[in-house]
């Protein structure tokens, strides 16, 4: 590990390479991470001694046999060996079988979550990640308590996206119109990186956020704080958290660009030019009836797709976007 | 005696000798038209040869590119995300649909395989022309997406995403349907060929290894590929007419996509190996001065490895949402594919046991094939591995695997195989020291390159990524580096083999001492293979000849043999 | 057969037929012909092979959308279809025997039948779809049709678990997992109650294989049109005869499988219990 560092800092500088886990895999941080790494240590030393067999082999049969002045043709030997060539089929088809079953084993395991599992709702969408907690709480990060073992029920809203994380050597495809499951044990706290492995579009290599887990009584205490962010944080951020988690940012952007809904810089007190004829002042009452019933009031040149938000927003959430609103000039 | 004034048949020195001062199949008729209407089947695999390496070139250009790009790991002047999308994507569909499918099949393929059977040509050369302009036009609408729209799905074209995305996707998979029948039918004309044209005395244990490998790679071509046509046609009609198939809003399932996808696509890659195989198979022979060790093993093996291909698809969809059972049986399968591989690598190895081994260009690419395949080969047990795969899948673990297959092994072999064959093909040496060093320098930038992908990929490094993070720039710059050596190394191969066309030392009718048919015509050859056809004996005899000073190359041992009587 | 070749030339019914020259005898060019279009149809029948496991996908996870919709087809311009198909198959058999003795007067005569109940089958299928267009019977996105019941709308908006339950009460909104509200889960396991009255849901599904499998089936006849119509242009200047009937011969198995498929695809479509 050290040696390989030094190489690549010797060789091409740059920033410094892995330094947790070992020269081949990153820190073991779920109890599934330890079979993963030991079925692959053991196809790792296999390799490793079939492939410097057939090297050693060669390199050696290029020296001792070499054309040369005296050595223009071969020597006689056998054209075929039934007993070789049938002892170097046996043995590797033992080998495979015995890393087959292991890596069966060991994906049964990964595959069949324990049935007191605590539950949280991934959602993935063109090109974020949001996680949502069983008190309805949503975040960009995924937390959760050390050694417990918690359920992902995943579904996506658009196309095909991978969900990984590494230091857990966890990976399920989540998929439209479904919900799949993975399950893990984390067992050591810190922050893993979560990335998009299923290529969904410009954005896919930006799909990142974090797994984190907390020490005993940690994620309890984020959960709260986090779940009354309403209470804890002041209206605008508030406002702005709910912009990116609960749909809004889809649709609508905060720095003037165009998208399928008008932009919500300089939106607040402006002058809006209604599809019909009529011009309306963006206020308090205005933004409040397109969030509950959209339908009314659709701005000149935007088509009207935007959903109700009735019974999906609260009204202090509601009025939180709206101070949020009120920041973006 | 001077090679370009060697009598043919008994009593004389060469068979056939240098053709270059002479009517051969290059100078046999003139104009573009005699070219393009051609029905012969060494002007086809040349014309094929130009427009394939063409394709190689391109599709290296944008891998530069990318690996360029990826020296920073962030936003780049060099190119958007959008645009590394569309690099990337194209980069995988020239290499796979353009480059590598056809490769080996169509160029050496096509040269080789009537003169191997001591015959005029194949079954259908019409089929074999319409079959080139098939390639012709399906690269045509293939490449013609990057102008209208290119593509950012990824060569697999991954559902909903590919039915969703506003680029001219029904241009390029339009273009690759067409590709299809290119495939399809060379493969049926290699088929036929090999069952109906086989020369008396050449009974199917008697072949050549390299038409083994053909002969397992047509069956695929023609069983797999119509598979991908369907699959083609599906996506086109979701897209322009919204069949609603892979679309889980009309009561569609995007999985079905990936099992379709990949029942042709997985066959694919041994289409893409098998011929390789067959090259190496006839080099390691030669260059050993030796007959090749278990012949039978080795033959059937192919045969193996083609029918087990087509069960083992499901081993790109571990985490793709199939059933555990369905996941298990293809885990084992896919280990099961492995052995007929393995044991071709051990028949190689000890071909060379007592040999008398030539050093020359073409074995160096055979010792890099021996080393690189199998690294890729031992890494596949690492992908097969169920819960290891789940770990791998997606990352650059696997893009460094399939690298070194396809290219550590079918792109090397396909080196060696045009290196051994150049001089038949037109009548020319190239220069052996440049020919080394571009090997040596291939082989050296193919490992920097890749062997680096493989620790970022366990590290959980994902693949397709535009951005990555900053811990993973030092393996990057690595690769990079790597990526340039290779390309000098391919330079340098294009420069000393378009020299040989011109200056390289005339060639004899068998510089390498083969024993296989095609060795015992001018090189190159006339229109027509055989001034009269040859008797079939033991492809792998090649003790039955020995080395010549005064022709440059090799000579039978015995008078020539008599003419097969017509 | 005939007197021996002298110069790979062979001669019948007034035209000369060339053995090529990469073939030493007329009869390795037969037999190669033979198997070249064996093998070309193998790759017809897995090119079909996709389509109809698609339709045995789709029909097993939903088997009352099959039930259902198939009503919709029309079993006996279905049924006089499939007898026109295995009458050109018959007419063609006879077209090739007509060919290999030589008949060419005959073989013209079968040839046109055949091409003609082709035509016929188009013709009939043209009808069907004419049909199915006019009640909006169609595939996927386009489907329109007005059920007995407003069946659910063909495009839904997609699951929305995504904003998020608001209180803890909705916890149990989550559904359980890897079972989908669409797509291929089977019925019953979503939580709705079968047995509902009116039309399932996503009938469009069948339309979708239907135009899909029929379609293509017809594309294969048109383009077995054109070549039986090249083989009647020659037939017809006499260029087949005892010695030389293989283009016949191999259009004819072609035909075979075209009509073959359309056997399967009738009860597949619409015979279903």
């Amino acid at each position: 590990m050290r040696l390989g560092q030094f190489i690549l800092d010797r060789l091409v500088g740059g920033a410094a390479v892995q330094t947790d886990g070992t020269f081949w895999m990153p820190v073991q941080a779920s109890s599934g991470a330890e079979p993963v790494d030991s079925i692959f240590g053991f196809i790792f030393w296999v390799s490793v001694f079939f492939f410097v067999l057939i090297v050693a082999l060669m390199v050696t049969f290029v020296i001792r046999y070499r054309r040369r002045p005296g050595r223009e043709d071969a020597e006689p030997s056998p054209r075929h060996h039934t007993a070789l060539e049938v002892t170097w089929t046996v043995i590797p088809i033992a080998i495979v079988v015995v890393i087959f079953v292991w890596g069966f084993k060991a994906y049964l395991d990964i595959n069949t979550p324990p049935p007191n599992a605590y539950e949280i709702l991934v959602t993935g969408q063109k090109w974020k990640w949001l996680f949502t907690y069983p008190n309805g709480h949503v975040d960009e990060d995924l937390h959760v308590p050390v050694d417990a073992p918690v359920r992902l029920v995943m579904t996506s809203e658009d196309v095909i996206h991978g969900f990984y994380i590494p230091a857990f050597r966890l990976k399920r495809d989540v998929l439209p119109g479904r919900y799949v499951k993975v399950w893990f044990r984390a067992i050591k706290p810190g922050e893993y990186q979560i990335y998009c492995t299923q290529y969904c579009g410009t954005g896919h290599s930006d799909m990142w956020a974090k797994a984190v887990v907390h020490e005993p009584g940690g994620f309890e205490r984020w959960l709260e704080e986090a779940s009354n962010f309403l209470k804890t944080m002041s209206p605008s951020r508030a406002g702005e958290q709910l912009y990116r988690t609960r749909g809004c940012a889809q649709c609508h952007t905060v720095d003037g660009r165009g998208s399928t809904g008008p932009t919500w810089k300089g939106l607040f007190g402006s002058h809006v030019p209604l599809d019909g004829g009529k011009t309306i002042v963006a206020d308090e009452n205005y933004l409040r009836t397109c969030i509950l019933d959209p339908t009314q009031n659709v701005p000149l040149g935007f088509q009207p797709v935007m959903p109700t938000f009735k019974g999906r927003l609260k009204d202090d959430e509601i009025t939180a976007i709206i101070e949020y609103i009120k920041t973006l000039r | 005696m001077a090679s370009n004034e060697a009598v043919i048949g008994t009593g004389g020195l060469e068979v056939g000798g240098n053709a270059l001062g002479r009517d051969n199949y290059l100078n046999h008729g003139k104009g573009l038209r005699s070219w393009l209407l051609t029905l012969d089947h060494k002007r086809i695999g040349v014309m094929y040869l130009c427009v394939i390496l063409a394709s190689f070139f391109l599709g290296g250009v944008f891998a530069e590119l990318i690996r360029t790009k990826l020296l920073t790991p962030g936003n780049s002047a060099l190119m958007k995300a959008d645009e590394y999308n569309q690099m990337f994507t194209l980069h995988g569909a020239i290499m796979i649909f353009l480059f590598v499918i056809p490769g080996i099949p169509a160029t050496l393929g096509n040269f080789v395989l009537p003169l191997m059977l001591g015959a005029k040509d194949v079954a259908f050369p019409r089929l074999n022309l319409a079959s080139f302009y098939m390639w012709v036009g399906g690269a045509l609408l293939a490449l013609g997406s990057i102008v209208t729209g290119a593509v950012d799905t990824g060569w697999t074209f991954y559902t909903p995403y590919s039915t969703t995305t506003n680029t001219n996707v029904i241009s390029m998979v339009a273009g690759v349907f067409i590709l299809g029948f290119s495939s399809i039918f060379t493969g049926l004309n290699f088929v036929v060929s090999i069952h109906k044209l086989r020369p008396a005395g050449m009974s199917w244990f008697r072949m050549p290894l390299f038409l083994w490998g053909i002969y397992g790679t047509a069956i695929l071509q023609i069983m797999a590929t119509p598979v991908l046509g369907i699959t083609l046609l599906l996506l086109i009609a979701e897209r322009a007419l919204g069949v609603g198939i892979f679309d889980p809003a009309l009561g569609g399932d995007p999985v079905l996509f990936q099992h379709f996808f990949w029942f042709y696509s997985h066959p694919a890659v041994y289409i893409m190996i098998l011929p390789a195989m067959g090259v190496i198979s006839e080099l390691v022979s030669v260059f050993s001065r030796k007959h090749i060790f278990g012949y039978k093993f080795v033959a059937l093996s192919s045969i193996a490895i083609a029918v087990i291909s087509f069960l083992v698809w499901g081993h790109h969809m571990f985490v793709a949402g199939q059933s555990n059972l369905a996941s298990m049986i293809f885990s084992f399968l896919t280990f099961m594919v492995a052995i007929p591989s393995a044991i071709k690598v051990f028949n190689w190895v000890t071909t060379m046991y007592k040999g008398s081994i030539w050093l020359t260009t073409p074995m160096l690419y055979v010792l890099s094939f021996l080393f690189l395949f199998g690294i890729g080969g031992l890494t596949g047990l690492f992908l097969g591995a169920l819960a290891v795969d789940v770990h791998l899948h997606d990352t650059y673990f696997v893009v460094a695997h399939f690298h070194y297959v396809m290219f550590g092994g079918t792109v090397i072999a396909f080196l060696g195989g045009l290196h051994y064959w150049w001089p038949k093909m037109f009548g020319r040496m190239y220069s052996e020291f440049w020919g080394r060093i571009a090997a040596l320098l291939i082989f050296v930038g193919f490992n920097t390159t890749f062997f680096t992908q493989f620790v970022m990929g366990s590290h959980g490094a994902p693949r397709r990524s535009y951005h990555y993070l900053p811990e993973f720039e030092g393996y990057h710059r690595l690769s990079t580096i790597g990526a340039y050596i290779l390309g000098v190394g391919f330079l340098i191969i294009a420069v000393y083999l378009i020299h040989s066309l011109f200056r390289g030392r005339p060639a004899p009718s068998n510089p390498w001492g083969g024993a296989t048919l095609e060795w015992r015509t001018t090189s190159p050859p006339p229109h027509d293979n055989f001034a009269t056809p040859p008797a079939a004996g033991d492809p792998y005899d090649v003790e039955a000849w020995r080395w010549e000073g005064s022709v440059g190359g090799f000579v039978p041992r015995t008078p020539a043999p008599e003419p097969a009587g017509s | 057969m005939l007197a021996e070749p002298t110069d790979g030339r062979v001669i019948e019914g007034g035209r000369a037929h060339h053995v090529a020259h990469h073939f030493d005898t007329a009869e390795q060019e037969f037999e190669s012909g033979k198997l070249g279009m064996w093998i070309f149809l193998a790759t017809e029948v897995l090119l079909f092979g996709g389509l109809f496991c698609a339709y045995a996908v789709y029909r097993s996870n939903h088997p009352e959308i099959f039930v259902y919709a198939h009503r919709f087809l029309d079993k006996t311009l279905g049924a006089i279809n499939t007898a026109v198909l295995i009458c050109s198959s018959f007419t063609m058999a006879l077209a090739v025997r007509a060919a290999q003795l030589g008949r060419r007067k005959a073989l013209v005569s079968l040839l046109t039948a055949t091409i003609a109940m082709a035509a016929c089958f188009l013709g009939i299928k043209g009808i069907e779809y004419e049909n199915k267009w006019k009640e909006g019977l169609l595939w996927g996105k386009r489907f329109h049709a007005q059920l007995e019941r407003p069946a659910a709308p063909a495009l839904p908006a997609a699951p929305a678990p995504t904003a998020g339950a608001s209180a803890p009460e909705d916890r149990s909104a989550i559904p359980p997992a890897a079972i989908g509200p669409r797509g291929l889960a089977r019925p019953g396991q979503r939580g709705e109650s079968l047995g509902v009255e009116g039309p399932p849901r996503d009938v469009q599904v069948f339309f979708s294989v239907y135009f899909l499998m029929t379609g293509l089936h017809g594309i294969h006849v048109i383009a077995g049109m054109i070549v039986l119509t090249l083989m009647l242009i020659r037939a017809a200047r006499g260029e087949f005869g005892p010695s030389y009937f293989t283009p016949v011969d191999l259009a004819g198995l072609y035909w075979h499988l075209v009509d073959l498929i359309w056997i399967f695809l009738f009860p597949l479509l619409y015979l279903i219990r």
